[in-house]
């Protein structure tokens, strides 16, 4: 008996190190990212202010000396533009998507729509990233004649838009599956269309999972790098257009990262940024959260 | 019916026929956007082929190909014991405490992090804070901290799916909860769990931000130099291990420098999106025999 009870507790005790592991790895990717991240203010004491909303950016790049600046204004904004047109070019298309596979063809929706939703989602951002270098920018140039050879805000906003739809019709979709049919059956018992029942009765009840879609997908744009970082032509000035180049957080990241000196002003103030999208990424989660307890009660 | 109802009537009719074509159009536009797109890739991509371009030199991308199977295989077998066991702890042995809450939470923004911040994350814990230089296994690291979440959630999803007569039928022969958990519920859910580790090691294949600044982004291999603590020996882990993904971000840059890097990024994209796409069709099937299966029990 005494040697399945010791099995029992080992195994048990077993999983619950790996629970617990998850937790702990959680917490260290938070601790490390704030601590290296801050040093920005402590050790070259710069404010927030500064780094958040000032464009001069002209850190020093040794490991001792200070006193130049870090202000990533444009860096943030760059982000905050991409991510903004990705999200209004894809957010109509994806719910659309989403209102077809569950609404108007649902047997064309599972089995044509779905698998290719999951290929969108499986291709590699470098892949989507290096179509938008050799494709994209190329097009751009030639169509809108713009002056920087068509790395652009639009080049990025649209290769960020096809990589997060599919987020977006995936939670969409799932969300419009769970408004009860009864409320469909009332809708056309009164004398609705499909349209009028998809777009008074259906898009509404599933308002708040399509929310939490959308924002997912803005996680996902504000996160992704390397794509973006392939077609927004780096750059460090504000956009003045949709067709003129400029940086955002991660495209700064990926390039600066590796070619500046450990612990120099401009190093901490990369590894500040990544802190920045660390702290973005969480703030979209309570965001989810808070919709989440919306949506039960 | 007076004139005016039945103009409204008529124009509702026609608004959602116009709205019924609108939608159509728009699953009709993804679809032969990704049929375009994904022939786009693989087509032209493999028409960029030259000879030469599969050897296992630093000419080819054999080495990047191996480097990114290699990789991937480290990083499931780090991640997967881990994600099973924790996935089990989440499905049999966590109650409703507020530790197994945050447990949630804690899956939940892994899953959600992006994987530059996943890799700076790397970078600082396994090269810099161990003062070693670009190594394939701390890229390894890396991805197994992504696929984590994603091998969690399946085993317990996989696990709380099946029928509760199961557990009940082993612990009434006399199975302690873990014999019963080893040798029934495990088994059991053992498809499930394969289909996703198959989807967790498509996305690894794919992963190039995380592996930036861990994996490196460079790759130097001697194919008849067996000595494990060598460098440049093909299976030692600890060494620069570059690949496919972030090939393409290298020929990118490099282009100045290697007149063939645009042939060489468009076939490494084609072989990178096959690859992928064969293993998500491969978990389809898997996923859609097994449902069959069940489905063939239970009638």
């Amino acid at each position: 008996m005494s040697e399945r009870f010791r099995k029992e507790y080992a195994g048990r005790g077993l999983v619950t190190i790996c629970g617990l592991l998850i937790i702990a790895i959680t917490l260290a990717i938070g601790a490390f990212l704030i601590y290296q991240g801050t040093g920005t203010f402590y050790k070259f004491h710069h404010s927030l202010f500064e780094f958040l909303f000032s464009s001069d950016w002209s850190p020093m790049d040794n490991a001792t000396e200070g006193g130049g600046s870090v202000g990533s204004a444009v860096y943030i904004a760059g982000s905050l533009m991409t991510c903004g047109l990705a999200l209004l070019i894809a957010t109509p298309f994806a719910i659309g998507a989403a209102v077809f596979m569950t609404e108007i063809s649902p047997k064309w929706g599972t089995r044509l729509l779905q698998p290719a939703v999951e290929i969108f989602v499986g291709i590699p951002s470098v892949v989507y990233g290096w179509i938008g270098l050799t494709i994209l920018v190329p097009f751009i140039r030639d169509v809108f004649h713009a002056k920087m050879g068509g790395y652009s805000v639009l080049a990025a906003g649209i290769v960020l838009a096809v990589m997060i739809f599919p987020t977006i019709t995936t939670v969409a979709a799932d969300s419009i599956r769970s408004v009860p049919d009864y409320y469909r059956k009332a809708a056309y018992g009164l004398g609705s269309t499909r349209w009028q029942t998809i777009y008074k009765i259906v898009l509404p009840a599933a308002k708040t999972g399509i929310l939490t879609g959308v924002i997912l997908g803005l996680s996902r744009a504000f996160g992704e790098a390397l794509a973006v970082a392939m077609v927004i032509g780096k750059t460090r000035a504000f956009p003045k257009n949709i067709l003129s180049p400029t940086n955002n957080l991660t495209a700064a990241i990926a390039a600066d990262m590796g070619n500046s000196a450990s612990g120099g002003e401009q190093n901490m103030a990369l590894w500040t940024m990544a802190l920045l999208l660390y702290v973005i990424s969480m703030i979209f989660i309570v965001l989810i959260h808070a919709l989440g307890k919306e949506r039960k009660e | 019916m007076s004139e005016k109802l039945r103009h409204r009537i008529q124009r509702a009719k026609r608004i959602n026929a116009l709205m019924t074509g609108v939608f159509t159009g728009i699953g009709g536009f993804f679809l032969g956007l990704i049929i375009v797109l994904a022939g786009y890739i693989i087509i032209h991509g493999l028409m960029s082929y030259y000879p030469g371009l599969l050897s296992f030199t630093s000419k080819g991308i054999g080495n990047q190909l191996f480097n990114t199977v290699y990789l991937v295989f480290w990083a499931l077998l780090i991640s997967v014991p881990l994600g099973v066991l924790a996935g089990i702890y989440m499905a049999e042995y966590a109650g409703d405490t507020k530790l197994t809450r945050f447990i949630r939470v804690c899956i939940e923004s892994l899953s959600s992090l992006p994987s530059i911040v996943i890799g700076l994350f790397g970078y600082l814990v396994f090269i810099l804070m161990t003062g070693a230089r670009w190594n394939l296994f701390a890229g390894a690291l890396a991805v197994s901290i992504l696929s984590l979440p994603s091998v969690t959630t399946t085993t317990e999803d996989a696990m709380r799916s099946l029928p509760k007569s199961y557990k009940a039928g082993s612990m009434a022969l006399g199975a302690t909860h873990w014999v019963t958990i080893v040798k029934v519920l495990l088994p059991a859910c053992t498809p499930r769990i394969v289909t996703g580790v198959i989807l967790a090691a498509g996305r690894g294949f794919g992963e190039a931000a995380a592996l930036l600044y861990t994996a490196g982004q460079s790759t130097r291999i001697v194919w008849n130099n067996w000595n494990l603590s060598s460098v440049t020996c093909p299976l030692n882990p600890f060494r620069p291990g570059e690949t496919l993904a972030l090939h393409i971000w290298v020929m990118r840059t490099e282009g100045a420098l290697n007149p063939n890097s645009e042939k060489i990024a468009n076939f490494s994209a084609a072989v990178l999106v096959i690859i992928v796409l064969a293993f998500s069709m491969t978990a389809r099937y898997l996923a859609g025999r097994y449902g069959k299966k069940q489905m063939g029990e239970k009638a």
